[in-house]
């Protein structure tokens, strides 16, 4: 049986604001709050809300049928619990049904996983408990910013315990397979992929009120219509896409919500049901695939290159990443706030040449300049704490002690436990 | 294709960016075969670069008839002209231009340059233009700047050929809007009678839509290009301990200098290694020095004065951040050249090189603080310097003089009807 596994990605950075040099060690706030608002209840009330009333609908009128996928950042739950709170009350209504399932990913929607092994862990785990303490699950399956993924990080998120994960189905990993089956990574058995159809799933946000795209217009009827045509072998179509497209990118008018209501009626007429990301990560791989340099979801490329593709970048990453085992020592809730905030992957996305689209700066040097700024001030306040004289291997050793220590002192007292019983004995 | 260009300036005499606009132009457009190009100046030196036009002299075109010897007038200006060419001329003289005091040869002397007479230069360049126009066979005038579209006019009305216009800077640049009513209205007058205008930036061209009040149609952008530096391997930048930070140009109001000097004030609160240079001349000078030394930042603002030649590029190899705060440029060729030598730049968005410059930090004009962080984060990260030296450096050589030709000729062929 066909099945479509929909999961919608909810993410928003926070608007930052114009950050002059000369406020550098004098001013440490970074924000535009009047924007983030701004933008997050435009989100709330013209996309999240309404969809997330529709697909309740939908869970309710197909008895439970319907179901699919959500990867909320830690940006976006912060800013909707601050400014629209109603959207996360909808989320829990959406959980309760048990039929939405909600992804884990590093909380900062950040490049951690590629920079930094000990910050990612430590994201990716924050994620988690948060999302446990919403909706009262711990996610089972991963997806990584922007779709991030290679081998290696592959084995990371394996060894923190989850066996099914998201990827892009990029042409230069799949070749000549189809993204339309489950498959397993390469040296990990247990690991199951899930590999994003990436033209179907970008029919909807870019394509949909284009009348100049050859297939337009674009309704419930022609998508499922293509899945039933599909190979009879392929079970899978991994339609994954930014929540947005749903009434912010495709707007109410051009009746996106409508395409959303009708669309389960049209796949369960031709036998083809829902399944969500868990659920297809139970499935049989039919195949290993390999991806030994890091992909993503982004651009013609499907690589790194809108975040570290030119020397700018370069600059901010390294500048940022340097200091993250200092941060992390760091007590100061103010600071570590920052640190989350400011490693989201929009704001060095801003300062690509080739993908800057929905930047708030005037070029990606603009935008440049401000994060620069900020992130000097930010590195001050770090210095200010643990002062740069400290070299980092010292730190390194500082840290190893901290994160182990809790493993050695349940290791002492299993010994202590163990020494006692015997005594008592 | 036959056209007869009217300019004011051209290389190596030049006084103003007119010269090297022409100059890179008619170069760019000689590369297609089927256009000639005559270039009329009021006075050339003869060391001009005639390989790809042929050029006229004004000066040494009769207006009046008098009578000479070929040899004496081969004396006089065979350096320049050959004598059959004076005689040439000297036979399609139909209007009585004697009210111009002329030499004997019946030749008015030009200055070539900005005289306080100029008005009455540019109706002497009018009666010339009349003389060439019954001599010279063309398909197109093209007149480049105000100064000469009395001449471009008074050829049109003789010989009934299309006339393009091309306007490299309005009244309302120089003069922040106080136009001098004098100018407005030769400029208007060439505008209105004009088949095509030519303007170097959509600001020019937004200029010329809503102040002289033509019609959008009319009106056409070709933004200017630059010319390859010759040796730029020669221009290196020296090793030195500070940041050099460089204005360079007329200190006028247009320049908008003052803006320089107080981003420079922000910039020295914060950084110490910096140093800013203001190089050139004019009106505003001495306010400069006076505003200077009243932030204190005196002794890290230099004013080395009016630079020329190959001491433009090695000023501006030498430093490290270019700035034109600009309040109000047409098109703006300086930071082009400054990127040519891989020098950063930071352009006012009231400039008309604006509008092709990715690889440039844009802010407006009067925005102290977004010019100082800009100077700020290229003087402090060395990836922003690199990237905007390196990529600056890709995007300046691919803006060529025979890109804009091309354009030009297309306007041609469409008032000419071909």
């Amino acid at each position: 049986m066909k099945n479509i596994c929909f999961y919608f990605q909810v993410h928003v950075p926070y608007a930052l604001r114009r950050y002059r040099f000369f406020e550098i060690g004098k001013d440490h706030y970074y924000y535009d709050d009047f924007g983030t608002e701004q933008q997050i209840r435009e989100l709330a009330d013209k996309s999240y809300l309404p969809a997330n009333r529709i697909i309740a609908n939908l869970i309710r009128t197909s008895g439970g049928k319907f179901c699919c996928g959500f990867s909320i950042s830690g940006a976006a739950i912060e800013q909707l619990e601050q400014y629209a709170p109603e959207v996360i009350d909808s989320f829990k209504e959406l959980a309760d049904t048990n039929c939405v399932e909600f992804l884990a990913e590093p909380y900062a929607h950040s490049l951690s996983s590629v920079f930094n092994d000990n910050e990612f862990e430590l994201q990716v785990k924050k994620h988690s408990a948060k999302i446990k303490e919403l909706f009262g699950k711990k996610p089972t399956s991963f997806r990584n910013s922007e779709l991030i993924y290679s081998d290696e990080i592959g084995e990371k998120v394996a060894k923190l315990g989850y066996n099914t994960i998201l990827l892009e189905g990029a042409k230069h990993i799949l070749g000549w397979k189809s993204p339309n089956y489950v498959y397993g990574h390469p040296y990990l058995p247990k690991v199951k992929l899930l590999t994003r159809n990436f033209s179907m799933s970008n029919h909807i946000p870019f394509e949909f009120s284009n009348t100049s795209w050859a297939d337009y217009p674009l309704t419930a009827d022609k998508f499922a219509q293509w899945i039933a045509d599909a190979p009879e072998k392929e079970e899978i179509f991994n339609i994954w896409l930014g929540y947005e497209a749903f009434g912010s990118i495709q707007k109410d008018y051009t009746g996106i919500f409508e395409f959303l209501k009708a669309l389960p009626t049209q796949t369960f007429n031709r036998g083809i049901g829902f399944i969500t990301p868990s659920e297809a990560g139970k499935m049989t791989p039919v195949d290993t695939i390999s991806a030994p340099y890091p992909l993503s979801w982004s651009g013609e490329e499907k690589d790194l290159s809108s975040w570290t593709g030119n020397h700018l970048q370069e600059e901010a990453l390294q500048k940022l990443y340097s200091v993250a085992e200092r941060v992390n020592l760091c007590k100061e809730k103010a600071l570590k706030r920052d640190w989350q905030t400011i490693q989201d992957t929009d704001y060095l996305r801003y300062m690509s040449f080739k993908n800057a689209w929905g930047s708030t700066f005037d070029s990606p040097y603009d935008a440049f300049i401000n994060y620069m700024n900020i992130l000097a001030d930010f590195l001050l306040r770090v210095d200010a704490e643990y002062p740069t004289s400290i070299e980092n291997e010292e730190l390194n050793a500082l840290l190893k002690t901290i994160n182990e220590q809790e493993a050695t002192i349940s290791e002492l007292e299993n010994t202590i436990k163990t020494l006692r019983s015997r005594k008592t004995k | 294709m036959k056209a007869l260009m009217f300019g004011w300036e051209f290389p190596p005499h030049i006084l103003g960016g007119l010269g090297t606009a022409s100059y890179g132009l008619t170069r760019g457009m000689s590369v297609q075969d089927d256009l000639e190009i005559t270039f009329v100046i009021p006075k050339p030196y003869g060391d001009e670069d005639q390989s790809f036009l042929k050029l006229i002299g004004a000066c040494n075109v009769p207006v009046v008839r008098k009578e000479n010897s070929w040899d004496h007038v081969n004396e006089r200006i065979g350096r320049i002209m050959h004598p059959n060419e004076y005689f040439w001329y000297r036979d399609h003289i139909y209007y009585d231009f004697t009210r111009i005091g002329t030499n004997e040869l019946g030749c008015i002397e030009f200055s070539g340059r900005y005289p306080d007479n100029l008005i009455q230069e540019i109706d002497n360049y009018e009666a010339v233009a009349g003389v060439l126009a019954h001599s010279l066979e063309f398909d197109v005038i093209h007149s480049h700047d105000w100064l000469t579209y009395p001449a471009g006019i008074f050829a049109k009305q003789i010989s009934g050929k299309p006339l393009v216009i091309h306007v490299h800077a309005t009244d309302f640049d120089r003069s922040r809007g106080n136009v001098n009513p004098t100018v407005y209205n030769i400029e208007k007058r060439g505008m209105d009678i004009a088949d095509h205008i030519i303007c170097v930036s959509n600001l020019t061209r937004n200029t010329v839509i809503e102040k002289y009040h033509q019609h959008p149609d009319k009106v056409t952008t070709v933004h200017n290009a630059v010319d390859p530096v010759p040796n730029v391997e020669h221009f290196k930048k020296e090793e030195r301990k500070d940041k050099l930070v460089t204005f360079l140009g007329r200190i006028t109001m247009q320049k908008g200098p003052e803006y320089f000097v107080e981003a420079a004030y922000r910039v020295l609160q914060r950084s110490k290694n910096v140093r800013f240079v203001m190089a050139g001349n004019g009106d505003m000078m001495q306010a400069m020095v006076d505003l200077a030394a009243s932030r204190g930042i005196a002794d890290r603002f230099h004013f080395p004065g009016f630079l020329k030649g190959s001491e433009v590029h090695q000023m501006l190899a030498n430093s490290d951040v270019y700035v034109m705060p600009s309040v109000s440029e047409p098109f703006g060729i300086s930071p082009l050249e400054a990127m040519q030598v891989g020098t950063p730049s930071i352009i006012s968005k009231q400039s008309g090189c604006a509008e092709i410059l990715a690889h440039a930090i844009k802010t407006d004009y009067w925005d102290i603080d977004a010019m100082a962080d800009a100077i700020y984060a290229i003087v402090e990260y060395s990836s922003i310097y690199k990237t905007l030296s390196e990529e600056g450096i890709k995007e300046v050589n691919s803006i060529t003089w025979d890109k804009a030709g091309l354009k030009v000729r297309s306007i041609y062929n469409r008032v000419t009807g071909r």
